[in-house]
């Protein structure tokens, strides 16, 4: 693969600066965000009406193309696609043609003769959705639903949108991620965005054999103690122990874990009184957070899921409102040169 | 260059018009939506003359646009709040100014997505004509004719006032 991950912003964004794909928070700046979050807002308003539906994917067609399994991602995808009025093709292509020796080049080809105008992608690797996006014709929009340990920017943004709902905003914010951050694409996202936001801290709590070398690089500090890295805090992250993905010992058992870095009501109470709980899914009850505290009145677990949709709804009519007017323009400079 | 309109004459004919067309159609309890953002400051001085208690709607659009795929999403998109159930209803849909009849076109999708009204009443404080769909408003404050690079510009909402400006801004 190809795939310039250095520098996406000539892939993403259209001359207008609107968004055209959405593969990365990386060169996104913090008006951007801030748009993403404030449309959001506005799905949110429609999913709390009698038709929860809005026009404007209309006549479009999304594929879900999901190398790798999911449950909640792919289903607020496909949600969120709905309510957007597109129709929506679930490929899980575990169980389709690439199992029959189909090349990914070819299985898009294929995607593309069926008209399909949106490609929502998770793949096992790093950087596969630049790869489509460099690859497919132009006017399909690429969503990144999650590659390798690159990033998972839809679940970055919706956590955003979560803390904002509760905090109000990010400014002065101290905010932690706990756990597996070696694994984690969602991690290396969300400190991207709590950055860029203007959040005042970001700690991440970890054994060091779940931390990747030079994770402060990424912009955040490192705590190996938690009940040190729990004071004063106004919002931790859990996240799961992505056991699928170790190799080796990087743990000594999961007891041992839990007993160091799950989150316990004994650790929560080291936090500011008001700080929010919040975990991407699927929890590992006992593992990385205690059943009480998922469960108690300071998880925003739920909330989550429900601000997953919103945040789908907006990147997915961002992108294809961007990758529309990109087709005008042009359709417009070619009308004007009188080429027509 | 621009010049002012008044805006309290326009806001009189638009009350009176309301007034005249709410006691013909024997309407006793309607509720205002504004379109935003010229519409609300509207509604919200209408409601007011009118005596209407119940807190204004305030609709934004963004969602229904037809041009959507020429330009793409509004990206100051902003939630709409209907603090009331719009199910039977007899709804005043305000807008400041109608020219080609698109925005209320989308206004009316968007409102029938909260449940089925009794009845609509368009009213909009400015007429500006050139009209690209069939719809009119039931009442309007004044119709005028722009020159071709005139445009008009409400602002407000407090006062609220409305510019006739020449070409560029």
């Amino acid at each position: 693969m190809t795939a310039n991950l250095a520098s996406p912003n000539h892939l993403q964004l259209t001359r207008d600066g609107q968004l055209r794909h959405f593969l990365t928070l990386d060169g996104l700046g913090r008006e951007l965000l801030t748009d993403i979050l404030d449309t959001a807002d506005s799905f949110i308003e429609v999913g709390e009406r009698s038709i929860k539906k809005v026009p404007l994917l209309r006549g479009r067609t999304v594929v879900n193309l999901f190398f790798e399994a999911s449950t909640r991602t792919r289903s607020t995808f496909e949600l969120a696609a709905k309510r957007l009025s597109a129709d929506v093709l679930n490929l899980d292509i575990n169980t389709s043609a690439t199992s029959k020796g189909e090349s990914l080049s070819d299985t898009l080809l294929n995607l593309e003769a069926m008209a399909s105008d949106m490609f929502v992608v998770r793949h096992a690797q790093s950087g596969a959705p630049h790869f489509i996006a460099e690859s497919v014709t132009p006017g399909v929009a690429i969503i990144n639903a999650g590659d390798g340990r690159h990033a998972h920017p839809t679940q970055a943004m919706l956590d955003m949108l979560t803390i904002r709902q509760h905090k109000g905003g990010f400014e002065g914010l101290k905010v932690a991620i706990v756990g597996d951050i070696l694994h984690s694409r969602v991690a290396r996202s969300q400190i991207r965005a709590l950055n860029e936001l203007g959040a005042e801290q970001i700690r991440v709590i970890a054994p060091g054999t779940l931390l990747p070398k030079d994770v402060e690089s990424l912009g955040c500090t490192v705590e190996y103690d938690m009940a040190k890295g729990m004071k004063d805090l106004d919002v931790v992250i859990m996240l799961r122990l992505q056991k699928e993905r170790m190799e080796g010992a990087l743990l000594p058992s999961e007891r041992e874990f839990y007993r160091l870095y799950g989150l316990s009501q004994d650790k929560l109470a080291l936090a500011h009184p008001e700080c929010i709980v919040m975990h991407p899914g699927p929890i590992n009850r006992g593992v990385e957070i205690e059943s009480a505290v998922a469960d108690g009145p300071q998880s925003v677990i739920l909330n989550q899921v429900t601000n997953g949709i919103a945040i789908r709804m907006a990147v997915m009519s961002m992108a294809m409102g961007g990758q529309m007017a990109e087709r005008q323009q042009k359709q417009n400079e070619i009308n004007e040169r009188g080429l027509a | 260059m621009s010049a002012l309109l008044d805006v309290d004459q326009l806001l009189d004919k638009l009350e009176a018009g309301l007034r005249n067309l709410l006691e013909e159609r024997g309407i006793k309890s309607p509720v205002l939506i504004g379109i935003r953002t010229g519409g609300v400051w509207v509604a919200d001085i209408i409601g007011k003359r009118l005596g209407i208690e119940e807190p204004f709607g305030e609709l934004d659009i963004s969602f229904y646009r037809d041009d959507f795929s020429r330009i793409g999403l509004n990206p100051k998109v902003t939630p709409s709040s209907l603090p009331f159930d719009t199910e039977d209803r007899d709804i005043i849909l305000v807008d400041d100014v109608i020219m080609s009849g698109r925005t209320i076109r989308a206004a009316m999708n968007e409102l029938f997505d909260y449940g089925r009204p009794a009845s609509i009443i368009l009213a909009t404080l400015i007429d500006l004509g050139a009209r690209e769909l069939p719809i009119q408003p039931d009442v309007a404050g004044q119709s005028l004719k722009l020159d071709a690079p005139q445009r008009i510009k409400l602002r407000g909402p407090d006062p609220l006032r409305i510019e006739i400006q020449a070409a560029e801004q």
